[in-house]
């Protein structure tokens, strides 16, 4: 329906060059209603895979079909606005769960990797891509011992991974990750090697893997790189800026003017 | 409040039966502030209600002097703390030198300060006492006080005049392509923005990216002779060592992040003798027309905290501290990025408002062409509607620019920004236009008209011929 309050832009074909909201039209100086709806999805969608919790049931079954076992663990973050506030609570294990965690290092310690998959900010991204993300990822690694448990990790910062490395003295620690939602990119997955991992590794120590989502960095791409990225971490005893990878392979994260760098693994 | 013995200075406020002791300055302003997360987080907030209060009541009664006296952070240790101090104008000083930090607001606040005289001010106030005053007073104070001062700077457009609102268009593009980024230009033009700066977060820091969208941004300008200026918003050294291997390099003004203490300065990679190079630099390539405002700077809040270097100062204090060293340098603009940083420093809508009305009347008060990046991200309680909020009494509050995004989205930074259409909204409400030299561009090319609305638009625009171009 033609709507004679609303001007329409004579430039729509510039959306061409950019997913950038241009073009949109005005009622008055204001955006046209259809617009405004359109951006509130968006933040909604944001919003909502923030705040809502991961269904870590239906990642266990998907990893069941992998052959791994899970181990439930949670932060010293109580919930979500405790998260939010304290990022230094998310990146530590909770009492209860680091017992539980020396009492299973008994039988699964000395792996060469070990999986953690946190909720982050982003409860979408970990119930779509880790599974699918982890079975691409696990075909490429023959050869290389696997912790046969995956740790499924509530109201997790990427540091808690060293954590659970480090009580597993496990060579690697790996952990995928929901990253902060962009309007656009509400299940955006990271992923986050350590080599060595123990308490206080510092952002520079890691390697990090961004947006993976079929939107974004597929997950046969991201798989590869992070494929190779533990291979080259095993061989080379170190993860980090000294670790390289193929450049067109790391999707940069939301870059950031205001903040050191590093601050972008901090805000997950 | 007491100040104990000279040698062991000990403020205190009692409530009651209780007493509320505060062994420092810094302590105290820590307490005084405001509730939000980011002191939390850095372990300095109040923990009670009565407590902040009673440490407001505490600092109500300091005497001015006392700042000069006492420094938040020890002179030997930090630069910005020498350039306070040594910048210090007593001669500016002395109308308010007898007053407390109460009376400081009592008077601001009376027709005795009228603009010019908090001009003559200006130079005499140190960041810490603007940063007291303003724990003292409330959202409509910040307003009320930062509405009567006028800073007015100059480039190629003149920023900050009485009933003018501007923009800084930010075409940002993930991987800095030049055809995403000019379409981004060209609707923020179209729609009357871009007035205080076209400026682009590159995606890139490598040296040959920034060249090539300062040329971008460069020819576009000089096609349609657009009385404004480009910035690429890279790392100071990169500028720099553009100038220095092409005085023809289009740079028209240099842009860093700063923060309120030498420690966070050194996480940033700068330092005053750096900026003081750029500054330098940048004012020998004489590319202003209408005046030599050559920096821009960002702050804002929890930016020292983030880089684990605050010094034991609330984030209030740390950024107005970071004004002293943009004051040093004459900048064209200043933007506080007030919700970018995350909810672990300003939690919700309430608090990002909060430090967005402090930011800017602190930054006025000290004598600074204050804008604001009126955002939020989306692990942040904060909506548009806050944004609505925040932006408009900003207005009210005469801020010098805001910030001009497609549809509020940055789709590189990845956060919520003020729209183009956001800044008309601002301008019709308020009855606000743009900069004078750029208002009457947009009325020669028939974009807006004498009534300061957007003119209706036909297939023949004129600008529309660039575009044929990508």
């Amino acid at each position: 329906m033609e709507n004679s309050a609303v001007h329409a832009d004579s430039w729509q074909a510039l959306r061409r060059f950019t997913d950038a909201r241009i073009a949109l039209g005005r009622a008055g100086h204001a955006l046209p209603t259809a617009a405004v709806m359109a951006f509130q999805l968006s933040h909604a969608q944001a919003r909502d895979a923030v705040n809502q919790t991961v269904d870590f049931s239906g990642v266990a079954t998907g990893l069941s079909a992998l052959g791994f076992g899970v181990h439930h663990l949670h932060s010293q973050a109580a919930d979500r606005p405790e998260f939010l506030k304290r990022p230094d609570l998310g990146r530590l294990l909770a009492e209860d769960a680091q017992r539980q965690l020396q009492a299973a290092s008994s039988t699964l310690s000395g792996c060469e990797v070990v999986f953690v998959i946190g909720d982050g900010l982003s409860a979408w991204a970990v119930q779509r891509h880790a599974v699918p993300l982890l079975a691409e990822t696990v075909a490429r690694l023959a050869g290389i011992r696997l912790c046969p448990t995956v740790f499924l990790a509530q109201q997790a910062r990427v540091a808690l991974g060293d954590e659970v490395g480090a009580a597993l003295q496990s060579r690697l620690v790996v952990i995928l990750i929901g990253e902060r939602p962009g309007l656009s990119s509400p299940d955006s997955l990271g992923v986050y090697l350590t080599y060595a991992p123990q308490r206080g590794r510092q952002n520079a120590e890691r390697n990090c893997i961004s947006n993976v989502r079929p939107e974004g960095l597929g997950y046969a791409a991201a798989a590869s790189a992070l494929a190779g990225l533990i291979r080259e971490a095993l061989r080379l005893q170190l993860s980090g800026v000294g670790l390289k990878l193929e450049e067109k392979l790391l999707v940069a994260g939301a870059g950031n003017d205001l903040l050191p760098a590093g601050s972008i693994a901090e805000g997950v | 409040m007491q100040i104990a013995g000279f040698d062991s200075p000990m403020y205190s406020q009692t409530i009651g039966q209780r007493v509320y002791h505060y062994p420092d300055l810094k302590t105290l302003l820590a307490k005084a502030s405001p509730e939000r997360s980011g002191d939390q987080l850095a372990g300095v907030a109040a923990h009670s209600a009565e407590e902040r209060v009673a440490a407001g009541m505490a600092l109500m009664e300091v005497p001015l002097r006392r700042f000069l006296e006492e420094a938040l952070i020890p002179y030997e240790e930090d630069e910005v703390t020498r350039l306070i101090l040594d910048s210090h104008d007593a001669e500016a000083f002395a109308p308010a030198a007898a007053f407390s930090v109460g009376e400081l607001r009592d008077w601001l606040l009376s027709e005795q300060a009228d603009g010019e005289t908090l001009t003559r001010l200006a130079p005499g106030l140190t960041p810490e006492m603007a940063a007291a005053v303003s724990k003292l007073m409330r959202n409509q104070d910040l307003i009320a006080v930062a509405r009567k001062c006028r800073v007015v700077t100059r480039f190629r457009s003149t920023i900050g005049l009485p009933g003018r609102l501007s923009t800084r268009l930010q075409p940002n593009h993930p991987t800095d392509d030049a055809k995403g980024i000019l379409a981004s230009t060209l609707d923020g033009l179209l729609y009357a923005n871009g007035d205080a700066v076209i400026g682009i977060n590159p995606a890139s820091d490598s040296l040959a990216a920034t060249l090539n969208l300062l040329r971008l941004l460069d020819d576009l300008r000089n096609a349609y002779a657009i009385p404004t200026q480009s910035c690429v918003l890279a790392h100071v050294t990169g500028l720099l060592s553009i100038m220095e291997r092409d005085v023809h390099a289009p740079v028209d003004l240099v842009f860093q992040s700063i923060a309120g203490t030498e420690a966070a300065n050194t996480s940033f990679g700068i330092s005053l003798s750096l900026l003081q190079e750029a500054w330098d630099a940048a004012r020998s390539l004489k590319r202003g027309t209408v005046g030599d405002n050559v920096m821009y700077f960002e702050t804002g809040q929890g930016s020292a905290l983030s880089a684990g270097a605050h010094g034991g100062l609330d984030q209030q204090t740390c950024e107005a501290r970071a004004y002293a060293v943009a004051r040093r340098f004459q900048p064209l603009l200043v933007n506080t990025v007030v919700g970018f940083i995350g909810p672990e420093y300003l939690y919700d809508g309430k608090q990002i408002t909060r430090a967005g009305l402090e930011d800017h009347f602190c930054g006025k008060l000290l004598g600074l062409p204050m804008g604001c990046d009126v955002c939020y991200t989306n692990h942040a309680e904060a909506d548009q509607n806050d944004m609505d909020t925040l932006l408009t009494l900003l207005g009210v509050a005469g801020v010098n620019f805001i910030m001009g995004v497609p549809g509020a989205d940055d789709i590189m930074l990845n956060y919520q920004s003020t729209s183009f259409h956001d800044a008309l909204y601002l301008r019709e409400v308020l009855g606000l236009r743009p900069a004078p030299e750029f208002e009457d561009w947009l009325l020669r090319l028939g974009l807006m008209t004498p009534a300061n609305r957007l003119a209706p638009r036909g297939p023949a625009l004129p600008m529309l011929e660039y575009l044929q171009r990508l």
